[in-house]
């Protein structure tokens, strides 16, 4: 089985600072991958590296087989890449149904069509409603993405990411500043996800990251220390002392 | 539905108002009513990339001008009977010179669009801004149609089985042009375009994540905008009988982006309504006091910071209606 992501020796500097140290990491189908580690780790800095938003300054990176190294954003989404920001980043003036629907439309193509009327346009909206029967934000739909809580706007990140149907999901801390209920919830829907994708997690919630993760990878000052299975991290020594212990003061 | 009847009442008003000019005796209402119409359709282009697609051009009064440029060049050709870079004939048509404005204005467009779009914020304004006092200086001294005085239209365009030169007749083209531009530029925006378009005005990274490269969708908006702007031009030249630099001047693209703002940014009436506002305050307080502009500006502040929005807010406030 090949990777769908695979990732080579990438490297970052910020003038002086290296904020990603040839880190190398594969991702295989099915397989949630978490990365986590401590705050100005290098985390958001390899996601966006991954994204396209960002260009390494040495290695590659591999999408199912393809090198997407030098690829833009959008390039890379066309072969199957979805993401969500740390810091949620929607189209703020429209209902949640309309962002899903932004995505499936996107998705669909026929973008350039001045003379059609997307409210018309069956197949997005139906798709759409599809997607939003069943979860949490389904009695939300009409409202403006302005107005909606912390929480559900991590949500809305989720479903538009899954509304693009991508192959593999880079997701920027999900959990971050959800209440218990919420990061539940959120870990529910994660579950449901890795049927239809790949996931690279960065995430906090090291109870998240436990219960979601098929292998973990630990990034410390830009650098990959260990990688393995949920266990094999759990009792990695270094890993250990590099912070578990501090109080799961990780991320 | 109010709107829709507020609409409908202010068609037949504006369709009856060769009638009323007539009875009243004022004569200068009509072409005050066009220009009103013709600097509506120029301002809604330029809303088009401003309000909806959040590129703050500073030179669209290029395009309006290229537009208005056509229609003189080919009025030239026509009535000096010589050929356009030696093989294009001129010509009085209508049917022909309104298309062939829209055209050239849009290939304009593509060009300035296409290198001012690689940059963004006070760099796009200040490189569409330098564009269009290229176009300005470059008509000023082509000598040939007129450099600076520019070129007098002496016969408005002709339409089949209608007296364009009647100005109650062209008053009339003009407004079923701007019905259907109107009309046709609320389809524009409720289309899958001009949705793409509002989402990269909103937030163009997440547009890009969701996969779409805002370069082409801007360089397209971008283009059809100035497909309005120039096919507000040629109509304007033919009101006016006279092209000048004058109309691509960067005040004029200053004008164009007060109407909007006066009128309401991303709004569809609201461009028209800042056009109407500006023109008729224009006539009404030039006839009062040389020192017009001074009171025209305190006006324009007192609308812009009390209405929030444009007059296209108060309209929507007094009508009950939301947004
Ligand atoms: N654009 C940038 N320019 C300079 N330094 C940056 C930039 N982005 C991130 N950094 C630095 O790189 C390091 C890693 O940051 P980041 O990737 O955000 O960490 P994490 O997401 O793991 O908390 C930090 O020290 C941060 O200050
Ligand atoms: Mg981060």
């Amino acid at each position: 089985m090949t990777a769908i992501l695979k990732i080579e020796n990438l490297v970052k500097r910020f003038g002086g600072l290296v904020a990603t140290d040839h880190v190398s990491l594969e991702v295989m189908p099915g397989e949630i991958h978490a990365l986590i580690g401590p705050n100005g780790a290098g985390k958001s800095t390899l996601i966006n590296q991954l994204c396209g938003e960002l260009q390494p300054n040495e290695g590659a990176i591999h999408l199912a087989g393809r090198d997407i190294t030098h690829l833009p954003v959008p390039a890379r989404v066309d072969l199957g890449l979805g993401r969500t920001f740390q810091i949620t980043s929607l189209l703020d003036e429209m209902t949640v149904r309309d962002n899903i629907g932004m995505a499936v439309q996107v998705r669909e193509g026929g973008n350039f069509r001045i003379w059609d009327a997307l409210r018309r346009r069956r197949a997005i909206w139906d798709e759409t409603d599809r997607l939003l029967a069943g979860c949490q934000l389904a009695d939300r739909a009409d409202v403006v993405v302005a107005d909606l809580s912390h929480g559900e706007k991590k949500q809305l990140e989720l479903l538009v990411a899954m509304a693009m149907q991508p192959r593999l999901l880079l997701l920027d801390e999900p959990m971050a500043g959800l209440g218990h209920l919420e990061s539940q919830q959120m870990i529910g829907m994660l579950r449901d996800i890795r049927k239809e994708a790949a996931i690279l997690l960065v995430e906090h919630d090291m109870e998240a990251v436990f219960a979601l993760a098929d292998r973990i990878s630990v990034l410390v000052y830009g650098r990959i220390i260990a990688q393995g299975s949920v266990d094999e991290i759990r009792n990695d020594p270094a890993v250990r002392e590099a912070y578990l212990g501090a109080e799961d003061e990780l991320c | 539905m109010n709107r829709r009847i507020l609409a409908a009442v202010l068609l037949v008003i504006l369709a009856a108002l060769p009638f009323i000019a007539q009875a009243t005796g004022q004569s200068a209402l009509l072409s005050l009513a066009s220009r009103i119409l013709i600097y509506g359709m120029a301002a809604a282009s330029l809303n088009f990339v401003l309000g909806y697609g959040g590129m703050v051009s500073f030179g669209h009064a290029a395009f309006f001008g290229i537009g208005g440029y056509v229609v003189g060049v080919l009025y030239h050709h026509a009535d000096t009977e010589t050929l356009f870079w030696g093989f294009i004939p001129g010509t009085t048509q209508m049917l022909i010179t309104l298309p062939a404005a829209i055209l050239v204005s849009g290939a304009f467009a593509a060009i300035i669009g296409a290198l001012s779009l690689r940059t963004g914020g006070v760099q796009f304004i200040m490189i569409t801004l330098a564009f269009a006092q290229m176009l300005f200086f470059l008509f000023v001294s082509l000598k040939t149609y007129g450099g600076e005085d520019g070129i007098i239209v002496r016969r408005t365009n002709e339409l089949p089985f209608l007296n364009t030169r009647d100005r109650a007749v062209m008053y009339w083209v003009v407004l079923a042009i701007t019905v259907a531009f109107a009309l046709g530029l609320r389809r524009l925006t409720k289309s899958s375009f001009g949705t793409v378009i509002s989402g990269i005005r909103q937030n163009e990274r997440r547009m890009a994540a969701l996969g779409i490269p805002a370069y082409r969708y801007k360089l397209f908006a971008f283009i059809l905008s100035g497909m309005g702007a120039g096919l507000a031009g040629a109509l304007m030249v033919n009101v006016l009988r006279f092209a000048s630099p004058d109309m691509m001047h960067w005040t004029k693209s200053g004008e164009l982006m007060i109407m909007v703002i006066l009128g309401g940014v991303g709004t569809l009436v609201g461009p028209f309504l800042g056009a109407a506002a500006l023109l008729s305050l224009e006539s009404v307080l030039a006839s009062w006091s040389e020192h017009w502009p001074l009171a025209m500006g305190l006006i324009l502040l007192v609308v812009v910071l009390g209405t929030k929005g444009g007059l296209m807010a108060l309209v929507t406030r007094l009508t009950g209606g939301r947004k």
